[in-house]
């Protein structure tokens, strides 16, 4: 594997993770319990949308086959993105969603403070924007997860059974091939278990502030970020996404 | 007497141009009125997210997904903003909800018709929000300080709507066959209700006497209605599109379009509960206000929790 293609599929990873989960955020769009909410949910998914937009643009870019950002967005099929699963599963209810962003964020804020350090300059702006952004992220999930937890038994509840369904999702975000080795020789890319780390602690200290309970680890779901085999949701997700670059080909939109 | 001499009072420094604030002496019937127009405000921007909520996902390029989802963002921070000053009143965000939800009070009729193409969303950023701005332009100078000063904010944002809709317009105008038939499309579906935006024709709109001699409202229905379709009929012929009336001319004399007779009929049976839309968008809004129930109740067990914690401490 050269240079060239590790970073292409590393860049889209992180791409497709900001692009799937702004999907699935923005479809909070009208459905939020407070207005406040709804209003925060789709600042979110914007801002995931952005970051997603600068990632894809450089994948494109370091790939070199004249693609835009829109071309990879729009016009590749399931088994080319390689989010990881935890993006791409149904919104759920608003606890379901806030848990998953929560995990989602608790690892992105380690992991773009990582990158800043890229020595590929573009890695470095993109992660030094996102890392502004992925701070409120954490904040205001980590917040919610909180109030959530330690809320009324009802929310408690709720949002443990969410943290115990999506817990299998959360190992996959720290699995690392030969992508991520070759990146990180070259010091572009992070190493994922400095990440985890972090990741740990965060979960730990909000968890334990929530009332909530950490699942055991067991078995972890993969195939996603590594190889395109997503659930089964991607493809109703890229159903919508893509309906109107695929049905009209040569509109500009 | 003392009630008569407010109420002159009142009406000078609404003469003299003066803004009235919230703990200013107001008569009943203003409070009333202001409370009624300013929750269908707030109404109207939430319930507004739907139609456009309806193509996010669908937005074509990664571009025009973040204007949207930035374009419904700004809306609800709208509807923010307008529960906040009707607040100023004396009347509860969860009141206001309540009236809704009871059908007591309404939202622009214009979000209960459907987004059937992505054109549409170039369409109700162009007309809807183009409409919106001309109504809102007028009541920066409403006599309510709050309000006024949350139109002031608004206005900006949405004649940034606004041109991001005819933008979009523009483009699938000249785009393909296609595209340029579902820009004709939506323009055709959108131009007559938005005209049925600015309410109906003075003579006959019930509230319009009290609401100008207060001055919550500037202009008339009909005068605003005018300025709409006087600036938006050469921003369609700009892009090459054909607005939806046969009877639209230009009058000399008047120095305005002439134009068609709108069909009242349709527009008070949709404001009566009959348009395509209006059981999905208060069922939708119900339905998404109970689920969040839960949220809403830990929010506040958590809270009360902090508050003792910290008493105790
Ligand atoms: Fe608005
Ligand atoms: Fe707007």
């Amino acid at each position: 594997m050269t240079t060239q293609e590790a970073l292409f599929k590393y860049t889209l990873r992180i791409g497709d993770n900001d692009l799937i989960l702004g999907h699935r955020l923005a479809e909070w769009c009208s459905y939020g319990p407070t207005l406040e909410e709804d209003l925060a949910l789709t600042n979110i998914a914007l801002d995931l949308t952005g970051e997603a937009q600068a990632l894809l643009q450089y994948a494109a870019e370091v790939e070199g086959k004249g693609r835009s950002a829109d071309d990879l967005a729009y016009k590749r099929p399931e088994r080319q993105f390689y989010n990881s699963i935890i993006t791409e599963l149904p919104k759920g209810d608003f606890g379901y969603s806030i848990v998953r962003q929560f995990l989602f964020d608790a690892y992105e804020l380690p992991f773009f403070q990582m990158l800043t350090k890229s020595k590929d300059e573009t890695l470095s702006a993109i992660a030094h924007k996102a890392v502004k952004e992925v701070k409120y992220h954490l904040r205001h999930s980590a917040n919610w997860v909180i109030r959530l937890g330690d809320g009324t038994e009802e929310s408690h509840n709720r949002v443990q059974k969410s943290l115990n369904d999506l817990w299998e999702y959360t190992g996959e975000l720290f699995e690392m091939d030969e992508v991520d080795e070759t990146v990180l020789k070259e010091g572009i890319g992070v190493d994922l278990t400095l990440v985890k780390a972090e990741w740990d602690e965060t979960v730990n200290k909000v968890l334990a502030e929530a009332t909530l309970t950490r699942p055991e680890d067991g078995w972890m779901q993969t195939g996603a970020k590594r190889e395109g085999i997503h659930s089964e949701y991607l493809g109703y997700i890229l159903t919508d996404m893509q309906y109107l670059p695929r049905a009209y080909p040569d509109a500009q939109w | 007497m003392e009630e008569l001499d407010k109420l002159q009072q009142f009406q000078q420094k609404i003469d003299a141009e003066k803004k009235i604030e919230p703990k200013d002496w107001m008569p009943e019937d203003y409070r009333k009125h202001l409370i009624r127009q300013i929750s269908q405000h707030a109404h109207s921007e939430v319930i507004g997210m739907q139609p456009e909520g309806n193509w996010i996902t669908r937005a074509p390029s990664l571009r025009s997904k973040i204007i949207l989802l930035a374009k419904i963002q700004d809306e609800a921070g709208h509807g923010l903003y307008l529960y906040s000053a009707a607040e100023t009143l004396g009347i509860s965000r969860e009141e206001m909800i309540n009236q809704l939800h009871t059908g007591k009070a309404k939202y622009s009729s214009i979000f209960n018709y459907p987004s059937l193409t992505w054109a549409d969303i170039g369409a109700i950023g162009w007309l809807v929000d183009g409409a919106a701005i001309v109504n809102q332009v007028s009541l920066q100078r409403t006599s309510y300080g709050p309000y006024s000063r949350a139109m002031i904010k608004i206005c900006m944002e949405e004649s940034f709507h606004q041109r991001q809709g005819y933008e979009i317009m523009a483009k699938m105008a000249q785009g393909t066959p296609e595209q340029k038939e579902m820009a004709q499309d939506a323009l055709n579906r959108w131009w007559w209700p938005s005209l049925m935006m600015f309410g109906p024709h003075d003579n006959e709109s019930a509230h319009t006497g009290n609401a100008m001699k207060w001055k919550i409202k500037r202009e008339t229905n009909d005068e605003l209605r005018q300025k709409f379709i006087d600036k938006t009929v050469q921003q369609a012929e700009v892009i090459g599109l054909t607005i939806p009336d046969p009877d639209l001319k230009w009058n000399e004399e008047r120095g305005h379009y002439d134009f068609g007779e709108i069909d009242w009929e349709e527009f008070w049976r949709v404001v009566n509960g009959n348009g395509p839309c209006n059981k999905k968008r208060l069922n939708h809004h119900k339905k998404v206000h109970e689920e969040g129930r839960w949220v809403r109740e830990a929010a506040a067990a958590y809270a009360k929790k902090q508050k003792n914690k910290q008493i105790a401490a």
